[in-house]
């Protein structure tokens, strides 16, 4: 047993690092969540190695907890999970069923068992993604089916370890006590990441990227202004990170529109995919608070 | 040919190679969802040809991805009816088409007692001839 093996290699061939490129090009910041997939992945190479070499570790326990503030690419993140458990062998089918606890508690006695099942049944072969995952536990009624559809939960999770991934999301504060009160549940997922907020800057780059997925750019002055427009967005309540800056950028092109048609003369392409300056100033965020007075 | 030799049932496809292993199923489902038909898993205890439906075992399950969900199922029926006929059917339901595409027993009693042949005597010296199964002169829920 001395032959060496290319571990570098195998994780070229497994196709698992376009994965995390485009997991790097596509989402902004969020270092520790990169950092813990990167980590996932190795041991599921390092896994496969072992299993090759019959030694046998078991199947790990991939079930995640994802937490953080709205809009800070949870959904994104589990979409692109499901794709690389799928790279590396480790879900069959490699597509994620996402759900609410509309899709698995039912409405009257009897009615839960099935209806999760039924999902559970969807998802094998792939991940689960329930979303505000803590509505499936009201504390307030002790007759609710909620806590039905967990126990069903728990046990295809620890039964069909191989057969599907469940992934659960929601805010920090309340997934926390979600878990606190399903001790069960706490204890069979393996990996709780946690998603920090975006910096500004980080949000600035992030509304770029989607303009330049819409087919616009912002002219260097509006990026200027959209900085401005994003610090004192923050302090808004309602604030959802990113998905913010992409309502943001929907109501800017509205208003570049609007201003075109007002313009007189022809337009020019370049025109067309710019957003100016007095596209941002006009929304609400900026009218509250004069961006000049209220910066720190 | 309704049963073989030693009175196993012979309906639908495979019924005259050994049993199928869950494996073995699990490649068959499979290829029934890669061709997107809905698969059910169905039980009786009437093991007459023309008994054509069966009992459906839950739900029909549709836009299923793997074969997993659909041999839990399996497993589960056989659980609940370790002792009835269960087949697995798949129906492909493209507009014109909409009609069952495969069926195959995956459990069956332990012992099968196989069929009786019933002459009827009719006008003049003509004879009628049916089938009738040992299983079914006892109650439904009994027989096997």
């Amino acid at each position: 047993m001395t032959e060496t093996i290319d571990l570098k290699a195998l994780w070229q061939e497994s196709g698992v690092q376009s994965v995390l490129d485009s997991l790097d090009a596509e989402l902004v910041g969020l270092k520790p969540v990169k950092q813990r997939i990167r980590e996932i992945a190795s041991l599921l190479v390092v896994d496969r190695v072992r299993r090759d070499l019959q030694l046998e570790a078991g199947s790990p326990s991939l079930h995640m907890s994802f937490t953080g503030n709205p809009g800070t690419g949870k959904t994104t993140v589990a979409m692109r999970m499901a794709e690389l458990l799928h790279k590396l062998g480790y879900s069959r089918k490699g597509h994620l069923v996402a759900v609410t606890r509309d899709d698995l508690v039912g409405q009257y006695i009897g009615h839960t068992a099935p209806k999760t099942k039924e999902v559970l049944k969807k998802a094998m072969g792939g991940v689960l993604f329930i979303d505000e995952a803590y509505y499936l536990y009201k504390p307030e009624n002790e007759r609710d089916y909620g806590q039905e559809a967990i126990e069903i939960l728990l046990q295809v999770m620890e039964n069909q370890r191989d057969d599907l991934v469940v992934i659960l999301a929601g805010y920090k504060d309340r997934m926390d006590t979600f878990f606190k009160s399903n001790p069960g549940m706490s204890s069979r997922i393996a990996h709780h990441i946690d998603f920090p907020d975006y910096k500004d800057e980080e949000l600035v780059q992030i509304g770029q990227l989607i303009l330049k997925g819409w087919n616009y750019k912002l002219s260097p002055k509006a990026t200027q202004v959209f900085e401005q427009y994003i610090h004192l967005r923050r302090s808004q309540p309602h604030f959802a990170n990113a998905r913010s800056v992409r309502n943001a950028l929907d109501r800017a092109r509205l208003r570049q529109a609007h201003r075109l048609l007002e313009t007189d003369g022809g337009i020019d392409k370049d025109a067309l995919q710019t957003i100016e300056p007095s596209d941002i100033l006009q929304s609400r965020v900026m009218a509250n608070g004069d961006p000049v007075t209220s910066a720190p | 040919m309704i049963t073989t030799s030693n009175q196993r049932l012979t309906q639908g496809q495979f019924s005259f190679l050994p049993e199928l292993t869950d494996a073995q199923i699990t490649r068959q489902i499979e290829y029934a969802l890669k061709n997107s038909w809905a698969v059910g898993v169905e039980y009786t205890d009437d093991p007459h040809p023309r008994n054509t439906y069966w009992e459906m075992y839950g739900n029909p399950m549709f836009d299923l991805k793997d074969p997993a969900g659909i041999l839990l199922e399996i497993n589960n029926c056989r659980k609940t009816f370790p002792n009835h006929y269960i087949r697995v059917t798949a129906f492909d339901a493209t507009r014109g088409v909409e009609s069952p595409t495969m069926s195959y027993i995956v459990n069956r009693p332990k012992s099968e007692p196989g069929f009786a042949l019933i002459r009827q005597e009719v006008d003049g010296r003509n004879i009628r001839y049916t089938i009738h199964s040992y299983a079914t002169d006892k109650p439904e829920g009994e027989r096997y």
